[in-house]
């Protein structure tokens, strides 16, 4: 369905997308995770043929995003990080002017609308000025306006930022709801949205791709360094000595926590799960135990992990 | 086509939530009434002083009024037209919505045109009204003016509009404030006004190239019930001109930064 194929982008001196390739099969959702400049956005609005690449191609539906960019932009909506819409119109009016710039024929637009309007649940404000309606809601508009016109391929650029936590739940309800008869991509930051509502993620930093899987096979791969926190009220000394005879504890971090107990972090070795040991431990010696969970990965420890490796192979040469 | 009309849909009802479009109407209107009426009183004053006089009462008083008023109109639009024009393109950019429009099935001539077509729409019904300030004075007037100067002169207008619209949009389109644009287009019209008062008397080819780039100039042609090919092509040239490089404008958005 769309096919990326060495696709860079230089503004200048600097390379916003380098020589990114990935293909996203027919109703997959694909996930596009990276920290802000990473250049999400960018690769995003090459695909919908709002600007050209510097070098390489990008197909959808078979079209080149360059060369046949008007079919492109017939096969695909969109949505950018701000919702293009227009305050002074009702949410109706609005979306009716979008069908109407896709070419939807007058016959199709009134069922087209109506679908949309349900699928986004904006049902009861449809008569509303835009303008007048929160930000969740506007994001909302905004969705309803990239699939309106039923495209093949639906491109999401953070679509869930800027909304509150019951909202989110319910974008990525739509989303999930979508895929099958639409290809999506979406872009991201945040982890958990990937393996929630994703089939596929192309992690990106620095305009390069650093990893394309399912977030299974990711998560698996990624299980390399699990971290543990322990909340204690215990001498600092004993409690690092205790915590780092542990048998898989690699390293054992101390500081003082603000109730007046300590904070440990235990990094174990990949694959080995040692919190019922440290909990066993610390009950045994009698102190108050306050906390002890699993911390999750960040995106942060991701991308440590996924470009430690690159950036240890370009420093030896060059020293 | 539909895609051009979508468009002009938009803009159209865009106009009229926007209060910049009914300040500028109504401005238009009041100052054009207020004036209308001036001149009007002058005229018959001056011809009725005359006529005490035993000069004769042989002043054309519609026709006085007709001349000032075209006259002013041209000023006026000078003034409002680029107001109209500020936000076509720099608001959408602002907004974000041109986005939209570039990633829609729709080329840049299509919405440059329909957004043309909108705004020349604003600025006919923004003139209509005068229309009856002059058909009011020309229905109690004896002899009646003739009405083939009354339509040259409103043609003069749209097409005079025309070219400041174009003008405006095309810078709007440079910019993402609405102030730049505003400010910016009046000082490129204001200039192409001056263009014809500043070699004015002149005979020097430089002197008849400025006369004729000056955007004011052929439009006295029209007031006074002449429709001069030179000028006609003129007012065609100048929009169809400025369209096309507003398309290259927006065209160019894409290849620039950000």
């Amino acid at each position: 369905m769309i096919e990326v194929e060495d696709l860079t982008k230089a503004y200048g001196p600097v390379t916003a997308v380098d020589h990114v390739s990935f293909t996203v099969n027919p109703g997959e959702i694909l996930g596009f995770l990276g920290p802000n400049g990473a250049g999400k956005t960018t690769t995003m609005r090459i695909l919908t043929g709002y600007i050209p690449a510097t070098s390489g191609t990008a197909r959808i539906s078979g079209f080149d995003v360059f060369e046949d960019s008007l079919e492109v932009r017939r096969h695909i909506g969109y949505l950018p990080e701000v919702p293009p819409v227009y305050p002074d119109m009702t949410v109706s009016s609005y979306l009716d002017f979008v069908l109407r710039i896709k070419n939807i024929p007058a016959d199709k637009r009134r069922a087209r609308l109506d679908d949309a309007l349900e699928k986004t649940a904006l049902g009861d404000k449809r008569n509303e000025l835009i303008k007048r309606l929160s930000r969740g809601y506007k994001q909302r508009v905004g969705l309803a306006q990239a699939l309106v016109h039923d495209p093949d391929v639906i491109i999401l650029d953070e679509p869930t930022v800027g909304l509150d936590p019951k909202q989110i739940i319910e974008v990525r309800h739509l989303i999930k709801g979508l895929a099958g008869v639409h290809t999506i991509i979406l872009s991201t930051h945040i982890l958990p949205e990937v393996s929630m509502t994703c089939d596929r993620v192309v992690i990106i930093n620095k305009g390069k791709v650093a990893a394309i899987d399912t977030p299974q096979n990711l998560t698996a791969q990624l299980k390399g360094g699990q971290k543990v926190h322990v909340d204690v009220a215990a001498p600092e000394k004993p409690l690092t000595d205790l915590l780092s005879k542990i048998p898989g504890a690699k390293q054992v971090e101390v500081s003082a926590h603000p109730g007046g107990h300590l904070t440990a972090i235990v990094e174990s070795a990949p694959g080995q799960d040692i919190r019922s040991q440290i909990a066993a431990k610390i009950v045994e010696s009698g102190w108050p135990l306050y906390e002890l969970r699993g911390a999750s990965l960040s995106l942060e420890d991701i991308f440590l992990q996924l470009t430690t490796d690159d950036a240890a192979h370009a420093a030896q040469p060059s020293n | 086509m539909r895609s051009v009309y979508a468009v002009y849909r938009k803009e159209m009802g865009h106009y009229f939530v926007s209060p910049v479009a009914y300040v500028v109407v109504a401005v238009f209107l009041i100052v054009a009434g207020v004036f209308f009426r001036l001149y009007t009183g002058l005229a018959i004053q001056q011809s009725m002083e005359m006529a005490m006089e035993g000069m004769g009462s042989n002043t054309d008083v519609p026709g006085e009024v007709l001349n000032a008023f075209f006259g002013l109109l041209s000023t006026l639009i000078l003034f409002l037209a680029p107001m109209l024009t500020m936000g076509v393109y720099a608001e959408e950019r602002k907004r974000g919505t041109m986005e939209l429009l570039m990633t829609s099935p729709i080329t840049e001539l299509e919405i440059v045109v329909g957004k043309f077509l909108a705004s020349l729409t604003l600025f006919a019904i923004m003139l209509l009204p005068t229309a009856l300030y002059v058909s009011y004075m020309c229905f109690h007037s004896e002899p009646r003016p003739p009405w083939a100067v009354i339509l040259t002169g409103y043609l003069g207008a749209m097409l005079l509009g025309a070219s400041l619209l174009a003008i405006g949009s095309f810078i709007s389109s440079l910019t993402e404030s609405q102030l730049i644009a505003v400010v910016l287009s009046f000082g490129v019209i204001l200039i192409l006004w001056v263009l014809d008062f500043a070699v004015r008397g002149s005979d020097s080819v430089a002197g008849q190239v400025f006369q004729y780039i000056s955007v004011i100039h052929h439009y006295d042609d029209f007031t006074h019930g002449v429709i001069d090919t030179s000028s006609l092509i003129y007012y065609v040239s100048v929009p169809i001109l400025f369209l096309f490089l507003t398309v290259r404008s927006i065209d160019s958005i894409r290849w620039r930064r950000a």
